[in-house]
Formats: C-alpha cells, sequence, structure tokens
C-alpha cells in the first residue's frame, strides 16, 4: 500500500495573519505548521499502513519553511517526503495547488491511496481534494469521518447536516479526512530523531513538467483584489451576575429587538 | 440579458433557505435559472418560482445522486457550454463546494468560495468574504472562464419576485471515472424540530461550561426559536453531536444573534462565530476572550443565568 499524504504548511492561526503587498497570504513573516487539520490525515496513512504493509509518503508545496510540515509529518512516522518548491509557485490559487500536487502525485509512482486533510487552516476552501481527483481521473471519495480499506476497496462514513452516506470506491482513490476520524499522535523521541534520517526529495516545477506560467499568482483564475482588516469589535457591555443577570441579558435582547 | 445558473440546495424537494438567498443574488447579475439535482422537483417548484427563477433545469435521473458529487459536476459542466452563463452560484456545502472545485477545472474558470456579498462591478463580479477567522474582509474577483462562486448561508437577504418559470429536464452522459464514488447509503439525520444551524437567524451554543449538561442551552435557544450549537470542546467531550459544531473545523455560521454559554472563545471557536450581527457570552471566567467579541456579556454561572433569562424572554412575549 503506497500512500501520498497532501500536507500544507499555514500560518499559525495563534498568532497574527495578514497578507502581502501583492495580497497574498503572508507566509514569509510568521510563525507557521503543519496545518493542524492535515495531522488527521498524517495519522489515517499511519494507521492503515501498520495494520498492514506499505510506506507513507508526506507531500507539500510552498516556500523554504514549508519543509517544518514534512519534518512534522516524518516525526509523527512517514517515510519520506517530497518538497515541491519554486520560486514560480508563490500566489498560486487553489486551480494551480491542484495542478502541482496532481502531477507531483503522478511522480510519486504507483500510488495507491492520496490522503489529505478536511481544508487548510489558511485558505479554508475544501476543494483542493475535489479537484485533485479531478484532475487525477480517480474515485473522489472526501470528507471521511470512519474510514476503511481493505481487498483493494475503500469505503468511507461521509456526515453533513441533513445526512450521514457511505460511500465506497476501488482504489487507487483520493480521499480526505475529517477532525472525528482519529486521534493524531505526538511525535516521540525516537520518531523526532528518526525523521533526521528519512529521505526528503525537492522538486522544481520542471521536474513536473508543470509550465511556471500556469501557476502562481499571475496565473491565478481568481484573485483577491482588496483587503481590509475587521474593524475591532466596539466593546460591549459586560455585567456581573448579581442575581439578575438573565434578566439584564433578556432586556438587552430586547431592546434589540432579537427576542 | 445572460443566464446565472442556481444549483438548488434542498434535501428531497425541500429547498433550503440557502437556494432563496442565492436566487436574490442570481437575479442582481442576470437571469436566474434553478438548477434542480434529485428527487422531489414538484415540492421545490412553489419556492423556485416565488424567488424568481426565470428557468429550472430538472435533473431526476439517480446517476446523480447515486454517486458523490463528480455527476453533477458535470452535469453543470454541461449546462455551462450551452448557456454561457454570467455566473454559477452553489451553496457553500461540503457536496456543493466540491461540485465547483471540479466545475473549475472541468471548464478552465476561477473559483471563490464562501462569499457574503456579490455585486456587478465595472470589471466583473466582485465577490466579497471574510477570510483568516472573520479577521479581514476581502473582495475578490475571477478572471478567468465564468464565475464560480459558493455562497455562504445567511448573508444576503432573500427577497421575494415571483415568475413563471419555464421548465426543461435534462439528462447528461455521465462518464465511468464519475460513476466512480458510489454512495451505498444516505440515512438522514433525526431531525431535532430547531432551525438548522447554518440557516437560524439565532444560534445558541454551548461549550466546556455546560459541564455536558445542555438542557439550559437549549431551553433558551427554544425560548428563542434558536438554532443550538456546540464548541469544540463539547463535541470531543461527547456531549453533543459533532454536526453542530460551530467552529473552523465544524460549521461557520453568521446569525443575527450568537449566544455563547460556557465558551471561552478559543480562536477555533471564533472562526465560526465572528461574524455575526450580535454577539452575547455568559461566563463565569470574567477574563474569557470571548468577552472581547460581545455586544453584551454576563459573567456568571450559566445555570441560573439562562433560566432567568428564557423565563423573561417569555414573560415579554407576553
Amino acid at each position: 500500500m503506497n500512500i501520498v499524504v497532501c500536507v500544507k504548511y499555514v500560518p499559525d492561526a495563534q498568532g497574527e495573519r495578514g497578507f502581502e503587498s501583492d495580497r497574498t497570504t503572508d507566509r514569509e513573516g510568521v510563525d507557521g505548521l503543519l496545518s493542524e487539520l492535515d495531522e488527521y490525515a498524517v495519522e489515517e496513512a499511519l494507521k492503515i499502513v501498520e495494520a498492514g504493509e506499505g510506506e507513507v509518503t508526506v507531500l507539500t508545496m510552498g516556500p523554504e519553511d514549508a519543509a517544518t510540515a514534512i519534518k512534522k509529518s516524518l516525526q509523527m512516522g512517514a517515510h519520506q517526503g517530497v518538497h515541491v518548491l519554486d520560486e514560480a509557485i508563490a500566489g498560486s490559487d487553489a486551480v494551480a495547488t491542484s495542478l502541482v500536487l496532481a502531477e507531483a502525485v503522478k511522480k510519486c509512482g504507483e500510488v495507491d491511496l492520496v490522503l489529505t486533510g478536511l481544508a487548510s487552516t489558511d485558505g479554508v476552501m475544501s476543494v483542493v481534494p475535489a479537484m485533485l481527483a479531478e484532475r487525477l481521473g480517480l474515485p473522489q471519495v472526501t470528507f471521511a469521518s470512519e474510514l476503511t480499506v481493505e481487498g483493494g476497496h475503500v469505503r468511507i462514513r461521509r456526515d453533513n447536516e441533513s445526512f450521514s452516506e457511505t460511500v465506497e470506491a476501488d482504489l487507487p482513490a483520493v480521499v480526505s479526512v475529517t477532525d472525528q476520524i482519529n486521534e493524531p499522535r505526538y511525535p516521540s523521541f525516537k520518531g523526532i530523531m528518526a525523521a533526521k534520517k528519512k529521505p526528503v526529495q525537492t522538486w522544481s516545477l520542471a521536474d513536473l513538467g508543470v509550465d511556471p506560467s500556469q501557476v502562481g499568482l499571475d496565473a491565478a483564475w481568481a484573485r483577491v483584489e482588496e483587503t481590509q482588516a475587521r474593524p475591532p469589535r466596539e466593546a460591549g457591555e459586560v455585567v456581573t451576575d448579581e442575581g439578575q443577570g438573565g434578566e439584564a441579558l433578556a432586556d438587552f435582547l430586547a431592546a434589540r429587538r432579537l427576542a | 440579458m445572460s443566464e446565472v445558473l442556481v444549483l438548488v440546495d434542498h434535501v428531497d424537494g425541500d429547498v433550503r433557505k440557502t437556494t432563496a438567498e442565492m436566487l436574490t443574488v442570481a437575479r442582481r447579475l442576470g437571469e436566474p435559472s434553478a438548477v434542480f439535482v434529485g428527487q422531489g422537483y414538484a415540492a421545490a417548484k412553489e419556492t423556485l418560482a416565488r424567488y424568481g427563477a426565470a428557468k429550472v433545469y430538472v435533473a431526476d435521473d439517480a446517476v446523480y445522486t447515486d454517486h458523490l458529487v463528480a455527476p453533477v459536476a458535470e452535469l453543470l459542466a454541461d449546462l455551462v457550454a450551452r448557456t454561457s452563463p454570467a455566473a454559477v452560484l452553489v451553496a457553500s456545502t461540503n457536496d456543493a463546494k466540491e461540485v465547483a472545485g471540479r466545475l473549475a477545472i472541468k471548464t478552465g474558470s476561477g473559483l471563490i468560495t464562501d462569499a457574503v456579498d456579490v455585486a456587478t462591478g465595472d470589471a466583473g463580479l466582485r465577490v466579497t468574504k471574510s477570510v483568516f477567522a472573520g479577521s479581514y474582509t476581502v473582495a475578490a474577483q475571477v478572471g478567468t472562464g465564468t464565475p464560480i462562486i459558493t455562497v455562504k448561508p445567511n448573508s444576503i437577504p432573500a427577497e421575494e419576485s415571483a415568475a413563471s418559470p419555464t421548465e426543461e429536464t435534462v439528462t447528461t452522459e455521465v462518464s465511468d471515472v464519475a460513476r466512480a464514488a458510489r454512495v451505498t447509503s444516505r440515512t438522514a439525520k433525526e431531525k431535532s424540530g430547531r432551525p438548522s444551524l447554518t440557516e437560524a437567524a439565532i444560534v445558541v451554543s454551548g461549550g466546556r461550561g455546560t459541564g455536558g449538561d445542555f438542557g439550559p442551552v437549549e431551553a433558551f435557544a427554544d425560548a428563542l426559536g434558536a438554532a443550538v450549537g456546540a464548541s469544540r470542546a463539547a463535541v470531543d467531550a461527547g456531549w453533543y453531536p459533532h454536526s453542530h459544531q460551530v467552529g473552523q473545523t465544524g460549521v461557520s455560521v453568521s446569525p443575527q444573534l450568537y449566544v455563547a454559554a460556557g465558551i471561552s472563545g478559543a480562536i477555533q471557536h471564533r472562526a465560526g462565530m465572528q461574524t455575526s450581527k450580535t454577539i452575547v457570552a455568559v461566563n463565569k471566567d470574567a477574563e474569557a476572550p470571548i468577552f472581547e467579541l460581545v455586544d453584551f456579556g454576563v459573567v456568571g454561572d450559566l445555570f441560573t443565568i439562562l433560566p432567568q433569562a428564557a423565563d423573561k424572554v417569555q414573560q415579554n412575549k407576553g
């Protein structure tokens, strides 16, 4: 079983996030990390190979610092990493991202399963897994909160507001997992030491046969024209309950015609 | 006037509010054409007409619902090729977003997700959305192909505008690869009798501070006719179903009123509720970050404050 897990290096949501002068996400001047939601995909991949056999390759695209996301995945137990690193990639939209990832997955050779998280914690679009499936011509089996892989077959539970669905497909397939699927492990000391010796390949767009003019900000099919920090909310009234807190709350709602 | 394709968000013909909101936006951009996929069109018909659908494409072949996402993307790609619409609007649900993603690739079109507003500008459609957990508002534009936009529920007020739509049944050749992911079972979730979280005008959410007892939260929600939400901490503890989780990894809501009870207000949670119009919080901890966001807050015990507030609300209703 060969599994490729696509991961993203994102600005830490706990810190100040912002934009570059070209209105792309600032990824350089901020603390970054492996997108929290991708940890579930790495964990799920590890569980699958640990229950059987196979190798987990973790794939990312992004600036130099994105190597951090690979490192964390290797520390968790992934076997090898691939970093698509090319200046032309900066500012890529989801469409271009899916192109680069799809070509990189193809270059990884025989792949049974492409795993991703349910969204990145910065862009939060949740569309790249579907785009990847579209580009690779593979079954799209996404938003899995339970996953079973056996006998060349994949089955998931997919929940939405109205339904709970079972979705099945043959391998190879593109599968995205939610944060309900498992509890990602913390890297062990042994894992941290072992990660130092694991192979990481760096590929350029040329290595993938992707024309640089197809990616990056200039190629984006959709782009941000204007950004505005949300004005801080005006400080509201906070009262301490001394017996009438609930009534005060109801009165506030009545005054605002909300109740 | 160009058509604007609107993928109808519905459950067996029960049209969700988002659809009315999308039709309202579509009328500003061109002539709305609703695309109804699945069973139950007879039940949906009246609502689509009431919100101004000039045309309805009905695709009721089971192939579209027996397989995940891909066949609907092929259907819309066919309609885009046929009608050259001014835009394609879909709801910001997991399913429809993924349809939009595949459609963007198929049609060579730019995609913008989670729009809270769409307007016609000098150089095409101007789409407003909020990013980074609601800390920024951005305006974005599609420069290539047909603008494909997913619209966040509860962002644009729906306005009626009666029309008598023409109807056309459509079927498309669905490729083998689009049939590769099969939906082998579909179980409807139990209905709570409360409004749906993404559509509700008022949401009352409970967190760690409930200690697992959502009774007061649900009772206050019912007094207000509200939906019930939960923080990730409450969901992870198994106190409330994941489908009610408000936050970055759950549902993102922007109701008229959001009540956070026993929720500290971590960034994870704020990401899902920060754009609510009015925010109210009840928390024992006066230092809880949620109080930085509130229009009104009460420091105290939710187990006494919520029931008292619910009683007063009932009294005020007279």
